[in-house]
């Protein structure tokens, strides 16, 4: 080690970087083979050495090379057991003592101590090198026949200065369970001149600062290298939540296609807007609490339109304009019952009544609403007990089922689905009733994503609109088309205060190719 | 949506085809069910949670494969084998729809109705015979899959409607309905456990047989029906002999074995509309099997009073044939096809409406005329055969258009302003949180050092957290905090929202309804970092109403250094807000800190020059942030946006 210079010719004031550049220069080698050794041998704290060095680095002043070390500690516990052997060993050694009749746990706890009785006796008992004898403890084998495995993997390792090389990895996995040892990782580098070595480093400048342009510095100034391979400072500020920047975004598409937004902010209805005017039957089990939120206070609604209450009701028992309606007996105690609303439906029907009673009569109408539902839903991954639903109608005279799929088309082409296809179903409130589904560019696979119909003549009928009018309607969550577009797997990850910042903080843009330009 | 499990091989022997799983999903997808799940029993039990069964067990399990069918809602024949195969052959064109007929027996059957005794607890009951049936394991498991399939939804859990089905040739006809007292009710009952097989029971001590033991749970959901009145309804033979306890069980004398030849069937009910469709299904499901198809023998059901008076009689099965007319004009229009009369006539064979003829109606317009089957209960009017002259169109088939309807869009003025104030509160460097509407009753108020008072709740919450709905947003942004304590909260957390919050309210009317609630648009904000902010969440106020157009007063902004910025303010004639100190014992001071809490007070042409409150901002109460676990001091501003329209 004649090459190594003594620590004390480092002078005291020399920074750490001037100590690493100093011996690169001087010593013979130019090379700092360990900088853990070196350091130690310097009398510098490995850290900063580690810390000039990335620097130096970074200049390509130095080069370095990465010698991680890893070794074995042994614990205080394992050092006593290599010296005194295994707690098992000891306590089978003083049952062995004891002779036949056993020992007691106070007197074993007395001759071997506290912690050795407490970790040996139980060893023991799982060797099956005793068993329990009333309150006594008994040895079942002669210390002689037993071998102390533990003190001797801890003796191995012990001479191997920490390697567990050789060594089964079953021993050390039972001796790391015993926290006998621990591993412990030493990172260090190997040190050499780099391309642009010199003895001193010539300080370069990290930014330009406006110092430098008022006197002028910037011209002769040296600049670092910038690392491009890092990101950009993060922006700060705020950010808005995916859920509602895909709200806007939908907001808009329906706007752009002439749609006029529905005042939904009203969660509590009466059972009477939200199923009765729907011509939902009382019996339906969407009607059940297994479904829907029913209120307890305030339980009951106070008031309704009378009138057109009664039109519902003689709907719903007798039917009228050329149905036979449901044929049983309409209940006043269960429309009047308040519920959190199942659906945004229950104010398209208000906005539908107020349009048939509107000043001047009927006009042709393009409705739509984003807004938050209630349904009393097993939780899962995809189902909280809110979530937001998109609603859109369209009222006009002699409207086809035509209409409603070229409208329905027209949407999902400006969120970038183009393939749909239409599969016939049952809702309560529409007839004919369509599940939409769509070839999903993100997900790969059809899927149903929307669900639509033209709202029933009985439903129709009584709200005194003209007979020729129909009402053409479609709707989906808004949860879902977000969870697929910021690849969201569980629903709480989007809605509710589990919902973790960072995701709203890297949420990009919500923007859609727009098929139908 | 219900869903039917059936063997795939079973429903191919059924309709006579094959099919590969691509080919019936797309035949499903046209008709209007759905090809939900394709598996196995062995599948199955492989993917229960629930059930856990050993290697062996998992191993000594069919193979064969299930098809898992959802069925729309209100197609009650689509909910067995029989039917489902029975609608996809006609469908196909394999086969035409069945003409189901009431036979006539040369003596009736009867059952006597004591209606003032039934009328107290269940008072209507429907019959009828299928006869010379003939049932293998197969089609007798689905006759009792029906049966519960039936229960489950038509019949809400036997509460409109309970079955009972019976080996008419175990009992002795006429057959009687009465209500008797539980104590005086006294049968064998089908074996429901082991340790009480054959074993006769009261009314009485039957439910409470069926409430405790741990292998009825399957019937104990039905006792509360009838458990609490003082009469029973009972089905009885003509020797007083207990056909079944309607909703519960049947007696076991009368049980249905496969050697069974001819069945009665009845069917109890609170509502008679649905009474006459569950039997309905049921016999043109089954009567498939009996030797003459599709012959249903009818019952004759005489109501009598105490007197021993006739009051009503009916005969049942109703099986009715509906004659329905549809206008081909109106069919065209509503689907958006242009199809010949003829042509819908051809279609109608494909969804059981054959035949059906065309006819001219009083003003000259040409008619469809469908013959609407006992199995389609869920038609109402013209609209539901256009709808199914659609699907035997195509769905997929139908020329698309879009709607000329003329209109202008716009945006809810209230949501507008949200929007635009969403925007500007992220740009002045606060993340935008979405919480829950529900909150438990602890967060709404304890929570926030404030006593309980009125809040929308409800009567079924589905957990504890979900108990009211909010009438702060506070608890939402707090425990959002509390969530994400990873974060750095060094340079300061700052979330908002602006969403509802439901108060109580018995005078807003909307469309002349008053439910006795509203909603209120509010702004909720928080920061929380290594000093609480307060000034931080005053400035958002601040900001908040200069956005809105609204001016300090002079009063409030007396002590403050004008900035050259005040000279470029804008708002609004009349508009004005200011600052005070929120007295201590305010309802709203117990959620901060002494002495650092304020109100926001506004003077619009609304208030009449009146100073109102619009909002509260302060540094939260360490309690409160104890409460939440919440490790930082924080500040925090809730507003209500709708005085700011």
């Amino acid at each position: 080690h004649l090459h190594l210079q003594p620590a004390s010719s480092i002078a005291p004031t020399m920074s750490v970087e001037e100590a690493i550049l100093t011996y690169l220069s001087t010593s013979q080698e130019a090379v700092i083979e360990d900088t853990l050794t070196w350091s130690d041998q310097s009398k510098l704290d490995h850290k900063a050495v580690v810390g000039a060095i990335k620097s130096l680095q970074g200049d390509a002043y130095v080069t370095a090379s990465d010698l991680t070390k890893s070794y074995y500690e042994l614990s205080k516990e394992a050092k006593d057991i290599l010296a005194n052997g295994a707690q098992e060993v000891i306590v089978l050694a003083a049952l062995c003592e004891a002779g036949e009749g056993g020992i007691s746990m106070p007197d074993l706890q007395a001759k071997v101590g506290k912690n050795v009785c407490k970790i040996g006796m139980g060893n023991c008992m799982k060797n099956k090198w005793a068993k329990k004898d009333g309150g006594n403890l008994v040895a079942t084998k002669a210390v002689a026949d037993v071998t102390d495995e533990v003190q001797a993997a801890l003796k191995a390792l012990s001479d191997a200065a920490g390697s567990d090389a050789g060594m089964d990895a079953k021993t050390i996995q039972a001796l790391k369970r015993r926290k006998l040892i621990n591993l412990v990782t030493l990172k260090s580098y190997k040190v050499g001149r780099g391309d642009s070595y010199a003895p001193v480093r010539k300080k370069k400048a990290a930014d330009l600062t406006k110092e430098m342009l008022d006197s002028g510095a910037w011209k002769t100034t040296e600049f670092k290298q910038y690392n491009f391979q890092t990101l950009g400072e993060k922006v700060g500020g705020g950010y808005l939540h995916p859920l509602l920047k895909v709200r806007a975004e939908f907001r808009n598409i329906l706007l752009e296609m002439g749609f006029h937004e529905m005042p939904t902010n009203k969660w509590v209805e009466s059972s009477f807007w939200n199923f009765d005017s729907l011509f939902q039957p009382q019996s339906h089990p969407a009607r059940d609490a297994h479904d829907t939120f029913f209120i307890k206070e305030p339980a009951q609604t106070v008031s309704l339109p009378e009138d057109y209450y009664d039109r519902v009701k003689t709907m719903h028992e007798v039917g009228g304009s050329g149905s036979i309606g449901y044929r049983y007996d309409f209940k006043r105690e269960e429309t009047l019952k308040n519920l959190l609303r199942t659906h945004t439906t229950a104010v398209s029907s208000q906005m539908l009544y107020k349009l048939a009673h509107q000043e001047g009569g009927f006009t042709p109408q393009r409705y739509f609403s984003i807004d938050r539902v209630f349904r009393n839903e097993t939780m899962d991954a995809t189902h909280l007990c809110e979530f937001h639903q998109v609603e859109g109608l369209v009222a006009d005279y002699d409207l086809s089922l035509g209409d409603l799929i070229g409208t329905i088309e027209t949407f999902f082409k400006k969120i970038g689905i183009e393939k749909l296809r239409f599969k016939p179903a049952f809702n309560p409130y529409t007839e004919p009733s369509m599940e939409i589904f769509g070839y999903h560019p993100d997900l790969k696979k059809w899927t149903e994503i929307g669900n639509s119909g033209m709202f029933r003549p009985e439903m129709l009928a009584p709200m005194g609109l003209p007979e020729n009018v129909r009402v053409i309607a479609w709707g989906l969550s808004l949860e879902r088309p977000t969870m697929i577009k910021y690849r969201i797997k569980n629903i709480r990850d989007l809605f509710g205060h589990k919902v973790d910042m960072s995701r709203t903080r890297m949420a990009p843009i919500c923007r859609f190719d727009d098929l139908t330009e | 949506m219900p869903t039917l499990a059936v063997d795939r091989d079973d429903l191919f022997a059924h309709i006579g085809r094959t099919y590969t799983d691509e080919a019936f999903d797309e035949l499903c997808f046209e008709f209007g069910v759905e090809l939900d799940e394709i598996t196995s029993e062995r599948e199955e039990a492989l993917k229960s949670d629930t059930v856990k069964l050993s290697k062996d067990q998992i191993a000594s399990l069919s193979s064969s494969v299930i098809y898992k069918i959802d069925v729309p809602a209100n197609r009650y024949d689509l909910l067995c084998i029989e039917g489902l195969s029975r609608s996809l052959k006609i469908f196909l064109g394999d086969m035409d729809a069945p003409a189901y007929q009431r036979t006539t027996p040369e003596k009736m059957e009867t059952i006597t109705v004591q209606q003032d005794a039934t009328s107290q607890v269940r008072p209507f009951v429907v019959c009828a015979i299928l006869r010379d049936i003939t049932f293998t394991p197969e089609r007798y498991a689905s006759f009792i899959d029906l049966q519960d399939q039936l229960h489950r939804n038509l019949c809400r859990q036997r509460t409109l409607v309970a079955i009972g089905t019976h080996d008419m040739d175990a009992v002795r006809a006429p057959f009687h309905y009465d209500a008797r007292r539980p104590d005086e009710i006294e049968f064998v009952p089908l074996k429901s456990s082991d340790d009480t097989a054959g074993q006769a029971f009261t009314g009485r001590t039957l439910l409470e047989h069926y409430e405790t033991h741990p292998d009825c749970k399957h019937l104990k959901p039905y006792v509360p029906i009838i458990k609490n009145s003082p009469l029973y309804p009972v089905v009885l033979d003509n020797e007083d002999t207990v056909l079944s306890l309607p909703p519960i069980i049947n007696g076991d004398r009368s049980k249905i074995t496969l050697d069974t030849k001819n069945v009665f069937i009845e069917c109890t009910a609170t509502d008679l509309t649905k009474a006459n469709i569950v039997l309905d299904t049921v016999v043109t499901m089954f009567s498939e099997y009996c030797d003459k198809p599709y012959h249903i023998e009818p019952v004759q059901v005489n109501y009598v009073d105490s007197s021993g008076v006739t009051t009503k009689s009916y005969v049942t099965p109703e099986l009715p044939t509906r004659r329905v007319q549809a206008g081909v004009d109106f069919i065209n229009s509503l689907i958006g096809i242009d199809e010949s009369a003829e042509r819908m006539v051809e279609l109608c064979n494909k969804i059981q409406l054959g035949p059906a003829t065309l006819e001219q109606s009083a003003d000259g317009k040409q008619m469809l005329e469908v013959s609407v089957p006992p199995t389609r209960s869920d038609i109402l009017h013209p609209v539901d055969i256009a709808e199914d002259v659609g699907i035997a169109y195509g769905y997929n088939n139908i020329r698309k258009h879009v709607a000329q309807t003329n209109t202008v869009g716009g945006e809810q003025p209230l949501n507008k302003l949200s929007d635009l104030l969403r925007d500007e509160i992220g740009r002045a460097g606060y993340t935008e949180v979405l919480t829950h509407g529900l909150c438990s009753v602890r967060d709404n108020f304890t929570a926030l050092r404030k006593p309980v008072t009125a809040a929308v709740s409800l009567s079924n919450p589905a957990n504890v957290e979900y108990e009211v709905v909010r009438t702060t947003l506070l608890p939402g942004l707090l425990k959002t905090l509390q969530h994400n304590k990873s974060a750095s909260f060094s340079a300061g957390f700052r979330i908002f929202e602006i969403s509802d919050v439901v108060l109580p309210d018995d005078k807003h009317t909307i469309t002349q309804t008053i439910v006795g609630a509203r909603n209120e648009r509010r702004l909720c904000a928080v920061y929380a970092g290594p000093t609480s902010g307060f000034e931080i969440i005053h400035g958002l106020v601040d900001r908040v109403l200069s956005l809105t157009e609204v001016a300090p007063e002079e009063e409030y902004v007396a002590n403050s250094t004008k900035g050259d910025e005040e000279k470029f303010r804008v708002a609004r004639d009349g508009w004005y807000y200011t600052i005070h100190e929120l007295r201590e014992d305010d309802d709203a001071a117990s959620t901060y800190f002494p002495g650092r809490a304020a109100e926001i007070l506004l003077t619009s042409p609304a208030t009449s020059g009146e100073k109102v409150r619009i909002g509260t901002f302060g540094i939260l109460h360490p309690e409160v942030l104890g409460n939440f676990s919440v490790g930082y001091p924080a500040s925090s501003l809730e507003i209500n946006l709708e005085p700011l329209m």
